[in-house]
């Protein structure tokens, strides 16, 4: 049975992790590498790294980050955050990334979604989502509108309709934030995920407002979602990946046992 | 001397995760996409990403096809991934759509016979996560590793080989499917062992052994030649 991923996502600005809390046996909790190498010894599934910089050098900063983390981890990752061609995604996809994750790129050309697609197939191609709850009237199912360039410009777009569009054109997977829910730490918008999930055969990744164990399991079983994205719960040293994978295990949820072995 | 290993580049985006992860293991190895190098080596992995017939077409286009079949047929140890293991099959359902029935279905390598097909509707495809994977018979590849160990997935197509027999494991999605195939020392496996953390590694280091304990024989056969 295909395991429930959990997959820490690390925000990164100028080669450096943003948030975090200095970790026992890290030198360097602010290197990505390093963090990348300590979630991937502590049995994470999968890494997320979203590249926040806005200056001028950020190409080639994350092309940087990635070459050094490929050498190091063993366990796919993705990078997002600023793709807006296919000449980025292939550089890096060859400087080791498994996965692209694009959002706004995608929302102002989405044929960028088949282009890419096309060249290094759906499985490397994840669109990223972020939607907001518009206010229902009485009776009215609720609905999402996507939101652009982080968070800030609304598109017109209905959530499910634009999700089921990306898969159309080839996303291999969805990471979808609840703008709502992001950084609440009142758990997901698992009427979204639900909505989402239902509404596409891609894989969904659950992003935005886990702050406790529950609300991971929540994610997983309401909300339908593939997978968990989870930052301030791992990075604030609040839990460890094995103490999250224990309890989704102990909720009987599968999930991939942190390995009794390091080779 | 130590047996030499070669990586094909198959023009995959992944060869390095993978370069990156025999290395981890302590061994060394090549990236080569010329057939005097694969011709030459004493174990071979064949790594592929992306589509079936854009991959069989670079192969041909790089003289690639006599060179592999060749080491495969002479019986060196061969380790075929995700789409490099698919595309030992006869023939693929991948294609960009349906229609076009008269078109011929695209043709792999043909070194094993069976089709690859695509996962029935109603399941979420690609198959994307870590998947457990269960021996029909013990192997050296998976020495040292539990039953029912966790690997990572990737793919939309799965192969469907025509003698069951060279099955080696099974993974459950929707129903079984052959994760991973072994004839002698041909091998091959739908997962990808380069990001499968620690169990991975560890299935890299055993196939690097295997071709080490393979490759005197070889050797001694070359000699007397």
């Amino acid at each position: 049975m295909l395991a429930k991923r959990l997959i820490p996502c690390l925000d990164v600005r100028d080669g450096r992790v943003v948030k975090g809390v200095q970790f026992v046996n890290l030198l360097d909790a602010g290197d990505p590498v390093e963090r990348a190498a300590f979630y991937d010894r502590e049995g994470a599934d999968e890494l997320v790294f979203l590249d926040i910089t806005a200056s001028a050098e950020r190409r080639r900063a994350i092309v940087d980050v990635v070459r050094r983390t490929a050498e190091v981890v063993f366990i796919p990752f993705t990078v997002g955050g600023g793709i807006d061609s296919v000449d980025f995604m292939r550089e890096l996809l060859v400087s080791g990334a498994d996965k692209v994750s694009i959002n706004t790129a995608a929302l102002e050309n989405p044929s960028i979604i088949s282009e890419g697609a096309r060249y290094f197939g759906s499985q490397c191609i994840v669109v990223a989502v972020d939607a907001r709850r518009v206010t229902a009237l009485p009776g009215e199912s609720p609905c999402w509108e996507v939101y652009s360039h982080g968070g800030r410009f609304p598109t017109g777009k209905d959530a499910v309709e634009w999700c089921r569009e990306v898969e159309r054109r080839g996303a291999g997977e969805i990471l979808l934030t609840s703008m709502d829910a992001d950084g609440t730490l009142d758990g997901y918008d698992n009427e979204l995920l639900s909505a989402v999930a239902g509404g596409v055969s891609i894989p969904v990744i659950a992003s935005g407002g886990a702050g406790r164990l529950e609300h991971l399991v929540e994610a997983l079983t309401k909300g339908k979602a593939h997978a968990v994205l989870v930052a301030s719960i791992l990075h604030y040293g609040t839990y460890t990946v094995a103490e999250v994978k224990e309890y989704l295990a102990r909720q009987g949820l599968p999930v991939r046992p942190v390995s009794s072995y390091q080779f | 001397m130590k047996p030499s290993v070669v990586i094909v580049d198959s023009g995959s985006a992944n060869l390095r995760s993978i370069y990156r992860a025999v290395e981890k293991t302590g061994f060394r190895v090549q990236v080569s996409a010329s057939s005097a190098v694969i011709s030459r080596a004493a174990g071979i992995i064949f790594p592929g990403v992306g589509a079936f017939e854009q991959a069989m077409e670079l192969l041909r286009q790089r003289g690639l096809a006599g060179s592999l079949k060749e080491a495969v047929l002479e019986g060196r140890p061969f380790l075929g991934i995700c789409l490099g293991l698919q595309l030992l099959f006869s023939e693929s359902e991948e294609r960009g759509s349906r229609e076009g029935q008269d078109a011929p279905q695209p043709g792999g390598l043909s070194i094993l016979r069976g089709r690859v097909k695509r996962f029935p509707p109603g399941l979420p495809v690609p198959h994307v996560g870590w998947n457990r994977v269960f021996l029909k018979r013990p192997h050296p590849l998976f020495d040292g590793l539990p039953e029912g160990s966790y690997f990572y997935f990737t793919h939309s197509y799965y192969i469907q080989p025509l003698d069951e027999g060279v099955v080696l494991t099974v993974t459950e999605y929707g129903r079984p499917f052959a994760s991973s195939v072994a004839r002698g020392n041909l091998l091959g496996v739908q997962f990808h062992p380069e990001k499968s953390g620690p169990a991975g590694l560890r299935l890299l280091a055993n196939f690097i052994r295997i071709v080490d304990s393979q490759a005197e024989v070889f050797s001694e056969l070359r000699e007397g030649e």
